[in-house]
């Protein structure tokens, strides 16, 4: 890498004639692809926001029909999915792709084609499972997903669900794997082999430690529901019985398979939003992060142990005593790493110099609801407990007090603490805590009242209920939070357009937050290729040291270095599109056998066809 | 809308509902809440959800409190004129908050870990076994020992241990009773138990808890307990076939000709299709189309017009009751018949 040859230009990867728009469809840097990440989970996230209004305003009253059951139903589904594969997941995404070089002193990802691949897939993975929304006015069957996003077999076998509703949510789901797992890959091999030189292992920010763990999570869970999906798709497509008991399968099985993906799933929805608030609260308190090997260490050890309590969402299914005890126990062990990290986080602002910005604010809120949901948690690890709250309004109360207060609270922090280093200017601060409060007051009386209606019996996924249960009012309120909730995310839209597009407001320059890792060293926005000369790094905290001691924290070597950058390509996007195409041929191939079977032979052609060209590439 | 009076009292009723303490406040009423127990089963997990409810608040009032003192504490002044002190860590009290966590998870995990194999156990040998099967949107309930059939209604008796055998031949159901039964799945291809004494009279609602389409909202059942006299008088009256099975009456040639029969069974009659619930008592339930109508001349009329106007998905994809598009004489007979079924 560090070669004493010339210095080269750094536009030196910008092609000379592309328009605009090819611009970002061959785009390899890992920037760019951060970004189209990010603006897509946004509307995304939008997108199952509105979903979810809908189910709200249906139940702020018992017995209402402003959407019928199917709707609903198909509804409750896709908001599921939506905000967990098409919201939170490539929101993180966008994280990694944008720090993770930065953070570690890398000028792009180690496979920038593999990094476009993965998010032209994603987008295509994300159409399909939206497509049915369009399609379903000139179709007269059920086309939109209505299995719910865990899609228990047999209730998504072709006999209970005929249509295709269900192969469009295979179909969508086995693309989005595809692109999940290629992007895995290539962020292991990007953190173990591109750390600037003198990052060992332990100098590595949390962040990417926490990207790291989740990338094993990714490529360990992710196969898991692949089966899953391609058995479910055998026993729609070719009369096979892998959970059918009439041909001697087994429901559970699919169960076990995709919970044994869906739990270490919790996981990579949480531990990104882990990662972002233990480099926030370290800053705004103007400290290091306390005991941050322990940090790092529960991590992983909630990584591995994430693989090791799936039945705990089965223990209803009958699975016997000795089942339910050892996963029982296992789910309580992972409270411990889990309340190691949030003392931690608290010693990490005790005694500190708090600054609450916006971003400090949502990181606060953070540690304040993923406790609650931990607590939550604790209560179903217990399996008695949990013959009561399990597929109640009590647990949709927990997951979302750990996804939402959790991981997109953790997300926002993110947001607020980056954007002056993607964009060169700062989001509004003012606006900033307006939109907090709004959304911190909006989540509460949205999902606080759902623990009562759980308490009280009501069970997840009903269209409707009966007055004089009990469950009229807390649900009213629960629907004014959800509007709540609405207009804080609205004036969040609004002022992100706003500042992208702004040409006034202070500059953040290079370390606008007295940061402590070496994204904080280029500028803002940094330069195509990150650092003119790579740094060496002699500490955690390089940047903090190199201000305040007391050791040298990094030093820039003043020999010129050559500066290797991939130049767009196309490639990615084509073998994308094959790839889809093959995928979606199955989905076809559900109605039309032989037309759905010739399509995907086709697909396999222009796959083979973009995977040599994107070999024989040059300058790659 | 309420008056804000009443609303904060209703307000206060449930967020007081919530807390364990407020068990000792009013039973026995139709609610489907699970902080009240009416049967050995419910009441024990009551006291494990006390137990971890407890140590739930502890915990969090210790973290939101120190959260919150810290933000107080230690906002920045502005004025400040060097870095905090630069604590890295500290071997203790990491060590300290590692394990404090498994001493307070022991003291879950025991009565848990005990509860799971209790409360598995083999059912006693006099307990009273109901088969129970879920259908799309609708419960089976056989007992075998009487030998005979019914739906959305389960009587039991008071003291006597109750061995519900779960079971589905289509998709999964489950069977939630919070005050008495608590939940377990019923899975196709599995035989399922859950095993309770109830411990107080009444009538107890459910409602099954594992998405099963359309009408999933609206699949619920009963569970009567009884004095063992009064169930015993209800167990033999249902084994009875019912007193008038002549069919040569208008009602049950109604019945015939409607093709109700291809579905229902009416004992003693030569109506035996098990498709639909069995109609032998249909008179004496309580509730028709699992638990969400009254049953009354009114309800079965609008029932019989078009049940997937009651029930959306009915008569779909061969699941459920289909409309049979019945002239409103017809449907005027068959449900004198049905309300003479007692
Ligand atoms: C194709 C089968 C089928 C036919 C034909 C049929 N039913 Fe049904 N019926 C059902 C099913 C299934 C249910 C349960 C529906 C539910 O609750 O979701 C049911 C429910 C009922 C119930 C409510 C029972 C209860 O306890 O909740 C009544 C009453 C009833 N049917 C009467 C009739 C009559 C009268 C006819 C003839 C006009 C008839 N059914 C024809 C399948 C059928
Ligand atoms: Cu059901």
């Amino acid at each position: 890498m560090a070669n004493p040859a010339h210095a080269v230009p750094a536009d030196h990867a910008a092609a000379p004639t592309q328009s605009y728009f090819m611009s970002w469809l061959m785009t390899t840097d890992h920037k760019r692809i951060g970004v189209l990440y990010g603006l897509s989970a946004i509307c995304f996230f939008v997108l199952g926001g509105i979903e979810a209004l809908v189910i709200r305003t249906q139940l702020a009253a018992p017995g209402q029909h402003i959407v019928d059951a199917a709707t609903y139903n198909a509804l409750f589904t896709m908001h599921g999915t939506t905000m967990i594969f098409l919201g939170v997941m490539p929101m993180s995404a966008a994280f990694f792709n944008y720090l993770i070089p930065l953070q570690i002193g890398a000028r792009d990802v180690v496979f920038p084609r593999l990094n476009a691949f993965s998010f032209w897939l994603f987008l295509f993975g994300a159409i399909v499972l939206n497509v049915p929304f369009l399609l379903t006015p000139f179709v007269d069957m059920r086309v939109i997903p209505d299995g719910g996003w865990f899609g228990y077999a047999t209730l998504t076998e072709k006999t209970y669900t005929p249509g295709a509703s269900i192969d469009f949510w295979i179909c969508g789901l086995q693309i989005l794997g595809v692109a999940s797992m290629a992007a895995g890959f290539n962020f292991i091999v990007t953190i173990f082999n591109l750390r600037a030189p003198g990052m060992s292992l332990l100098r590595m920010p949390v962040f990417t430690w926490m990207t790291l763990v989740v990338q094993f999570l990714v490529v360990l869970s992710f196969p898991c529901i692949t089966i899953a999906l391609v058995l479910l798709m055998f026993d729609r497509l070719f009369g096979t019985h892998f959970y059918m008991p009439e041909g001697g399968g087994d429901p559970l099985l699919w169960q076990h398979l995709f919970w044994l993906f869906g739990h270490p799933e919790v996981y990579i929805l949480i531990l990104p939003a882990m990662g972002i608030v233990s480099e926030v609260l370290p800053t705004f308190s103007r400290k290091p992060l306390f005991g941050a090997p322990f940090v790092i260490f529960s991590g992983i050890t909630i990584g591995l142990l994430g693989f090791g309590v799936w039945s705990h969402h089965m223990f209803t299914t009958g699975l016997g005593a000795t089942s339910d005890a050892a996963f029982s126990v296992t789910t309580m062990l992972i409270a411990i790493p889990t309340g190691v990290k949030i003392f931690n986080w608290l010693a990490t602002i005790w005694g500190g110099q708090l600054r609450l910005t916006t971003s400090m604010l949502y990181a606060l809120g953070f540690v304040c609801m993923f406790t609650m949901g931990g607590l939550s948690g604790i209560m179903h690890a217990s399996p008695p407990v949990d013959l009561q709250q399990q597929d109640s309004y009590f647990v949709v109360a927990h997951f979302h007090y750990v996804l939402f207060g959790g991981a997109v609270f953790g997300l926002l922090s993110g947001i607020y603490y980056w954007f002056p280093k993607m964009n060169g200017r700062f989001l509004s601060e003012s606006w900033g805590k307006v939109i907090f409060w709004i959304l911190f007051v909006g989540f509460n009386t949205t999902f606080f009242p759902m623990h009562i209606v759980g308490a009280a019996g009501m069970p997840r996924r009903i269209y409707t209920y009966d007055a004089g249960l009990g469950w009229e009012t807390p649900n009213l309120i629960e629907t004014v939070g959800a509007f709540t909730i609405a207009v804080g995310v609205l004036f969040f839209v609004i002022d992100l357009v706003r500042s992208i597009r702004s040409t006034s407001g202070p500059l953040a320059g290079p370390n606008p937050w007295d940061g402590s890792s070496l994204e904080w060293v280029t500028e803002s926005p940094p330069k195509v290729h990150n650092f003119d000369v790579t740094p060496t790094v002699y500490s955690e905290r390089p940047v903090w040291e190199k201000n305040y001691g007391p050791g040298p924290g990094y030093s820039l070597p003043t020999v010129e270095e050559h500066i290797h950058l991939p130049p767009p390509s196309i490639r990615p996007f084509y073998l994308a599109t094959g790839v889809a195409w093959f995928l979606v041929s199955w989905l076809v191939a559900g109605q039309f056998f032989t037309f759905g079977v010739c399509s995907a032979l086709v697909a396999v052609c222009v796959i083979l066809y973009s995977c040599v060209s994107w070999f024989l590439e040059e300058g790659h | 809308m309420l008056a804000p009076r009443r609303l904060l009292a209703r307000l206060f009723a449930v967020v007081g509902s919530v807390l364990p303490l407020a068990l000792v406040a009013g039973c026995g009423s139709s609610t489907m809440s699970t902080i009240e127990g009416h049967s050995d089963l419910t009441r024990s997990i009551l006291d494990i959800y006390g137990t971890i409810f407890w140590i739930d608040l502890f915990l969090f009032v210790l973290v939101q409190g120190i959260l919150i003192v810290a933000v107080i504490k230690f906002r920045a002044t502005g004025k400040e004129t060097a870095p905090p002190e630069q604590v890295h860590g500290n071997l203790q009290m990491e060590v300290g908050w590692t394990i404090a966590p498994v001493l307070i998870l022991l003291v879950i995990a025991i009565p848990t870990v005990s509860f799971i194999f209790d409360s598995q156990a083999q059912a006693k040998d006099d307990a009273l076994v109901v088969n129970a099967t879920g259908k799309q949107w609708w419960f089976k309930f056989e007992y075998p020992g009487y030998s005979f059939e019914t739906a959305n209604e389960i009587h039991v008796p008071l003291g006597r241990q109750v061995d519900v055998r779960l079971q589905s031949d289509n998709v999964i159901h489950a069977f939630w009773a919070p005050q008495i039964a608590a939940k377990r799945d019923m899975v196709p291809g599995r035989v399922n138990h859950i095993t309770f004494t109830a411990d107080t009279v009444g009538t107890f609602l459910g409602q099954c808890a594992e998405y099963c389409q359309d009408s999933h909202a609206l699949m619920k059942f009963r569970v009567m307990v009884d004095t063992p006299e009064d169930f015993e008088k209800w167990a033999n009256h249902e084994k009875q076939p019912v007193a008038d099975t002549n069919e040569a009456s208008d009602g049950f040639k109604a019945f015939q000709g409607a093709t109700c029969i291809a579905c229902h069974a009416i004992a003693g009659s030569s109506a035996q299709a098990r498709v639909g619930p069995n109609l032998t008592h249909v008179g004496s339930r309580t509730r028709i189309a699992a638990g969400l109508l009254e049953n009354n001349e009114a309800n079965l009329k609008l029932w019989l017009k078009d049940p997937s106007a009651v029930k959306p998905g009915e008569g779909r994809n061969g699941v459920g009751m289909p409309n049979l598009n019945l002239t409103d004489e017809q449907i005027t007979t068959l449900v004198a018949y049905l309300q003479s079924l007692k």
